[in-house]
């Protein structure tokens, strides 16, 4: 019996800058006559979220949208300011012990027990949760052969590098078994060999029936590996469905960013009237993202309609549909930003 | 209440003690003996201070050591495990209450502080034998004084230790540590600051007064010293504020 997560209108306000998350948040500072304004961050801003028992399901979005604040509530590790959330059954923030006992963190940024050696990490790692000796030395040593760390078990990890603290952290979450997994940025700094390591085995592990919620800001890791996806950012969620689903959202499904020496204001609505054009956006002064039902097929007809009002095209770049230019339509930015 | 988590986080911390042993030895007992034998043997030897005062002194070198132990073996490792690798992190997600992984650093400094202090005072009677005069007279009164000399010390080491930055450290010993250490009565009885009467009352926010004091009582009770009874007081007190002053400080510090 798998386990879902669920969140219900999650408001985290920050008066000080997170200690995990990253930067990029907005700022709100509320000035009151000649009081120094505290700033406040709001990291969450009404996120609720049914995330169904046995789904891998993700959070995308740019740094700062919110992604690892909600797992830090959804872990224990971060007091929502309102709202409530639940593992299966359990209030996150009224019974921590029962739900820390069906979850497994994996962390954005490497958090290793630096007294221990890798092995010595598992073992008393499985030792918090209860299992009995045998059990934690059969299980570190298949994790370890796993996750190609065999070799190293018995050194200290302060001298590992980033990829291999990063498998550790995963075997790790994964030591007690639980139902289900966080991954906070799980690909961030892994080479693209190990990522492909990674990907199935959090394919296996949801394949034994858990539940997975990763945060991504990597498009192909979202569209790949997850059945459903939100797409964050400035702590709302703007999007929710399975990567089809959401691509299919997209007006016309291929994107045209088109960059101009000069444009005139005319020329934006002149491209609108070509056929299979279904949405046209100014962006960046010069430039101007085409929504279409086609791709190339477009361009001598925008070049030749662009030199009729006296435009020169300077750069045009295609791209098929995509969660990227979902993201785009969105919010006008690029998730890279 | 999750004895087996709570165990396993001991055991963690007894491992890495283990670990760290000859530096953990060096860094208890080399300063608490250097002091005992200059002070209590070349200082008396040289006729600069009376004999006596080496039964005076081990006392106090015995409290110093215990609450220097225990606040260094709590407060050190959360102030590097918060800083920004958050090692602490796997246990803050061990299926255990927060309180909980907060008191088992508590008792693992508790042990730590009992263990220094009980092996500074036989080696401190080695060096400074023959002429020094002590020994346990009340067993229980005794048990009850280090028991709570090491809460004191292992609970300020967790409001210190959750209360501090890595940069701050060298001020934590600046301003916190070397006052408390030289205005607790551990080289002189608190009867001696007889001719200083704010400082004698000052002193007494002081809890390694009551622990100096304490140590005294119950091991040369020959030389005047507070009520046993004001000094076991005194130490409850101060180990539940700095307890409490500990807890909050550790949930301010775990959880954003």
């Amino acid at each position: 019996m798998g386990v879902g997560v669920r969140t219900q209108d999650l408001h985290k306000v920050f008066n000080s800058p997170p200690p995990m998350a990253a930067g990029g948040i907005v700022m709100r500072a509320d000035a009151k006559g000649a009081k120094a304004p505290k700033p406040q961050i709001e990291a969450v801003d009404g996120i609720s979220l049914e995330i169904r028992a046995g789904e891998i399901f993700g959070l995308l979005g740019p740094n700062g949208a919110g992604k690892s604040t909600t797992i830090g509530v959804l872990t224990t590790r971060v007091r929502p300011t309102s709202g409530q959330a639940w593992i299966g059954e359990h209030d996150v923030w009224q019974e921590q012990a029962a739900v820390k006992r069906l979850i497994g963190v994996v962390p954005q940024r490497p958090n290793l027990d630096f007294s221990l050696t890798a092995r010595e990490i598992l073992i008393f790692h499985g030792a918090y949760f209860g299992l009995g000796s045998k059990q934690r030395n059969e299980r570190a040593d298949a994790l370890l052969d796993k996750f190609k760390l065999t070799e190293r078990a018995n050194q200290m990890t302060r001298g590992f590098s980033g990829g291999m603290m990063q498998r550790l952290s995963i075997a790790r979450a994964m030591m007690h078994d639980p139902q289900v997994l966080f991954l906070d940025e799980p690909s961030a700094g892994l080479d693209p060999q190990t990522r492909i390591l990674l990907w199935e085995i959090i394919r296996e592990y949801h394949q034994s029936g858990k539940t997975v919620l990763l945060t991504t800001h990597n498009m192909e890791e979202a569209d790949t590996l997850c059945e459903r996806l939100a797409i964050v950012d400035h702590g709302h969620v703007i999007a929710l469905g399975s990567p089809k689903e959401l691509k299919a959202t997209i007006p016309g499904g291929f994107l045209l960013r088109l960059r101009f020496g000069n444009q005139t204001a005319d020329l934006l609505e002149r491209l609108k009237s070509l056929s299979g054009v279904r949405e046209v956006k100014a962006a960046d002064g010069t430039g101007a993202d085409i929504y279409a039902d086609r791709g190339g097929s477009l361009i001598p007809e925008i070049a030749s309609m662009a030199a009729s009002s006296g435009a020169e095209l300077s750069d045009v770049h295609i791209s098929e549909p995509s969660l990227e230019n979902l993201f785009l339509h969105h919010t006008g930015r690029s998730l890279r930003d | 209440m999750n004895w087996k988590a709570f165990g396993a986080m001991l055991a963690r911390d007894a491992h890495v003690a283990r670990r760290n042993a000859i530096q953990l030895f060096f860094q208890t007992f080399l300063q608490p003996l250097l002091f005992v034998f200059i002070f209590g043997r070349v200082m008396v030897g040289s006729g600069y201070m009376p004999p006596q005062y080496k039964s005076l002194l081990l006392p106090g070198i015995a409290a110093i050591s215990m609450t220097f132990t225990g606040i260094w073996a709590v407060a050190m490792p959360l102030i590097a495990e918060f800083q920004w690798t958050r090692e602490i992190e796997d246990r803050l997600l061990a299926p255990i209450s927060m309180n909980w992984i907060a008191i088992e650093k508590v008792i693992a400094g508790l042990l730590q502080a009992l263990v220094s202090g009980l092996v500074v005072l036989p080696l401190g009677w080695l060096i400074l034998r023959p002429g020094i005069e002590i020994g346990i007279g009340d067993p229980l009164i005794f048990t009850v004084i280090i028991l709570l000399v090491g809460a004191f010390s292992a609970c300020g080491g967790l409001a210190l230790g959750c209360s501090m930055n890595q940069q701050h450290i060298g001020l934590m010993f600046s301003m916190v540590i070397t006052p408390m250490i030289f205005f607790g009565c551990t080289y002189y009885p608190w009867s001696a600051l007889e001719k200083f009467p704010i400082l004698r009352w000052a002193v007494l926010v002081n809890p390694l007064v009551y622990a100096s004091e304490g140590m005294r009582a119950s091991l040369a009770p020959k030389f005047s010293h507070l009520p046993v009874a004001a000094v076991i007081g005194a130490l409850a007190f101060f180990d539940l504020l700095l307890l409490w002053i500990g807890l909050r400080q550790f949930e301010k510090k775990a959880v954003s």
